[in-house]
């Protein structure tokens, strides 16, 4: 017999498009009304493509988007006199980088950090209206708003970033370079300069909400896909009326570590764990230079930060020896 | 048959992958601090095994007699050396042969005009001259870095009259005043000078002009727990960052070869080792300042790097990808010639540079007007103190 299993699909799917639910469309951009069907798509989701509701948040996030992709990326092709070759080459080291310290928050030229504030704006400005457009059509889909709250969750760590931290250290230089690798230099820096950022609670709790969602993510998927033999993958219909699915996934949760989720709290535990993961990142992030300096220091002040014995002879900071030189 | 080929194929992306990392397993590791701390050295005995093959000693002449007349007595124009018996004189000249003149024109030629051997015309002759000098600089008095090792100029040089690994000033991308597209001295998976140095990294590409010619603060971290004023830069960490890669890269070693990782700071979780690249930091700066940049108008333009300087050491010159020059082979004790100047009855340094090594060994005869002179030892094992760059 043949199945129908995404990712794993032996047949396709085909019927007339669905073109959703009835709403109350607003804006100059309407709700389109045409939709096609990719065999592709249909491998690993849904074969139906569109009908499209960009609307006004929608078009003016995606042309902000663009206009921040492209200051960053020709900037970057710029970097290396606009070869393309080179370009792809190196296209893992090239970057944008913020201004220099000596800056502060002024605006600078715009080759010495002023592309990288405009930027830094319109993705910004992109982000948040994106934001907005899962928000609205959430309401208009008389839906619940936790994809947008969740969503901010990670704007703001974003903005935290790039935006308040710096604002609050007084320099845009404390801010992250648009660029692959770059961008990963920033972080091993910001942890060299802030005294290790494995010290700091806040970045442990986040690291926790990671891995916590990843866990949960697993357990979950592989719970609803073991049980839809037996009609698991219909969660909500099992959510209000258990059927032997929900009791079996139950039952062995319950065998494996004596307690299980439901199948609505799990989702509740997943949505927090995410929602926690950027929420206490960012608070991490913000204390950091602003309240704390040295994180390795500050868990040594409470207690945190085990000593351990040496197996050599630590000699002094030369520096401090007198007659040193410089 | 088709999983065959499948199962096949992924093996094949997967190895390739894997070669991408560039370094094959297995690694052994070696535990360099209490357990759990991680502190570790990660070495690779493929790997390892070539570098050992490209670091070994280089020729040392047979010992030479220190009785009889000195060089300055019987020579003219001995400047640096007039403290050696004839015998060892000509061996330091026939080491220099060995150890620096080009492959092509291996004899006294390479340095000096073979009609009279006294002329100091050649550039050749002038830049082994103040060699000399620094050679013997670097024994007598960066003890708290080379030890008793010591160097001699096999340690850079390595048959070559240029360094195989010396650096210069980076000329930049060219559009630091460009439009769009300045780099910050960073974001390069090549440098403009073609030798990367940071690893596979996108740090600043030349870290060697702020801390090993000036002398920018190298510590970026607050002494701190709580904001006291430490306004160091993530900018600057990345500097720092840099110049510790190059470090880790000369000496093929992990970082925890000198830090507990967890507080680089901290100088009571570091090995001894990270005092000794302390020292090491200072003297190439103090070389470069003092030997090398000194040096520029002597070379001919064709020495010199892209921005008209000369080239400079860094920890690589001597390091040469071990944790130690020929992995702690000592060259030098087989050369007390270039261990600094034996005690003189008479004591008149050319220069400055000949006045350190001089006072080094004859306290005594320190002439007042050295202006790098401190007034107590570093260390020690340091006959005297020396003031870094620019101080």
């Amino acid at each position: 017999m043949a199945e129908y299993q995404n990712l794993f699909t032996r047949v396709q799917v085909d019927a007339p498009h669905y073109p959703g639910v009835p709403h109350d469309p607003r804006g100059i951009w309407q709700r389109g009304v045409k939709a096609s069907a990719n065999y592709w798509l249909g491998k690993i989701g849904d074969a139906q493509v569109g009908p499209f509701y960009l609307g006004t948040t929608g078009v003016l996030s995606i042309l902000f988007f663009i206009i921040a992709f492209e200051i960053v990326g020709l900037n970057m092709l710029a970097s290396v006199n606009w070869n393309p070759l080179q370009f792809v080459r190196q296209l893992f080291w090239l970057a944008l980088e913020p201004p220099a310290p000596q800056y502060g928050l002024r605006l600078p030229p715009l080759a010495h950090g002023g592309w990288w504030l405009m930027a830094g704006f319109f993705l910004t400005a992109s982000v948040i209206l994106w934001w907005f457009r899962t928000y609205m059509l959430a309401r208009r889909l008389k839906l619940g708003t936790h994809t947008a709250w969740a969503f901010a969750s990670a704007i703001w760590l974003f903005l935290v970033l790039g935006f308040i931290r710096p604002v609050l250290m007084g320099s845009w230089s404390e801010a992250v370079p648009f660029g692959i690798f770059a961008h990963l230099d920033w972080t091993a820096a910001f942890s060299l300069r802030y005294g290790n950022l494995l010290y700091n609670p806040f970045h442990a709790l986040s690291i926790v909400f990671l891995y916590g969602s990843v866990l949960l993510f697993a357990m979950h998927a592989g719970t609803i896909m073991a049980v839809s033999r037996f009609g698991g993958e219909r969660e909500v219909e099992q959510s209000i009326d258990r059927g032997t699915a929900a009791e079996r996934a139950a039952l062995f949760w319950r065998w494996t570590m004596g307690f299980n989720a439901t199948m609505e709290s799990v989702h509740r535990w997943a949505w927090w764990f995410a929602v926690l993961c950027t929420l206490t990142g960012g608070i991490g992030i913000l204390l950091t230079g602003t309240v704390v300096d040295n994180w390795y220091l500050w868990a040594v002040k409470h207690g945190v930060a085990p000593a351990y014995p040496t197996t050599f002879a630590p000699l002094p900071d030369p520096a401090t020896l007198p007659g040193a030189p410089q | 048959m088709r999983n065959i080929i499948r199962n096949c194929v992924a093996t094949l992306v997967a190895l390739g992958l894997l070669h991408g990392c560039g370094e094959r397993p297995p690694i052994k590791t070696e535990q360099l601090g209490y357990r759990g701390t991680g502190m570790e050295q990660n070495i690779n005995p493929r790997i390892m095994a070539k570098l050992v093959a490209a670091n070994q000693v280089g020729p040392v002449q047979p010992a030479a007699d220190g009785s009889g007349p000195l060089a300055s007595e019987i020579y003219q124009n001995v400047q640096v050396l007039k403290d050696l018996s004839v015998g060892e004189f000509t061996r330091v000249m026939l080491s220099m042969v060995d150890w620096v003149a080009p492959a092509d024109q291996k004899n006294c030629t390479y340095c000096h005009n073979n009609e009279n051997y006294a002329d100091g015309s050649k550039y050749q002759y002038q830049v082994a001259r103040r060699m000399l000098q620094m050679t013997r600089d670097i024994n007598s008095n960066w003890k708290p870095h080379v030890a008793a090792t010591g160097v001699t100029c096999h340690t850079c040089h390595r048959g070559q009259p240029v360094p195989p690994y010396v650096w210069y000033v980076d000329p930049g991308s060219g559009r630091e005043n460009a439009f769009v597209g300045t780099r910050a001295g960073q974001n390069s998976a090549v440098t403009g000078l073609g030798i990367t140095t940071i690893g596979h990294s996108s740090l600043p590409y030349d870290p060697y002009t702020p801390f090993l010619l000036g002398s920018e603060g190298i510590r970026v971290e607050g002494p701190t727990a709580l904001p006291t004023g430490n306004r160091k830069s993530i900018q600057q960490a990345e500097w720092t960052y840099a110049l510790m890669v190059h470090m880790s890269k000369s000496l093929g070693v992990n970082c925890t070869y000198c830090h507990n990782t967890r507080a680089w700071a901290s100088w009571e979780q570091s090995r001894p080792q990270r005092t000794t690249a302390w020292y090491g930091i200072r003297m190439a700066r103090a070389l470069n300042n003092q030997y090398l940049v000194p040096l520029t108008d002597v070379f001919p333009q064709h020495r010199l790097g892209p921005t008209g300087d000369v080239a400079k050491i860094n920890c690589q010159t001597c390091h040469q990808g071990a944790f130690k020059p020929y992995y702690g082979a000592s060259m030098a004790k087989d050369y007390p010639e270039l261990q600094g100047a034996k005690p003189m009855p008479v004591a008149a340094p050319a220069d400055g540079a000949a006045a350190d090594a001089a006072a080094a060994a004859a306290p005594a005869a320190a002439p007042a007007a050295a202006p790098a002179q401190a007034a107590a030892p570093m260390a020690s094992t340091a006959g005297r103190a020396r003031s870094g760059a620019a101080g």
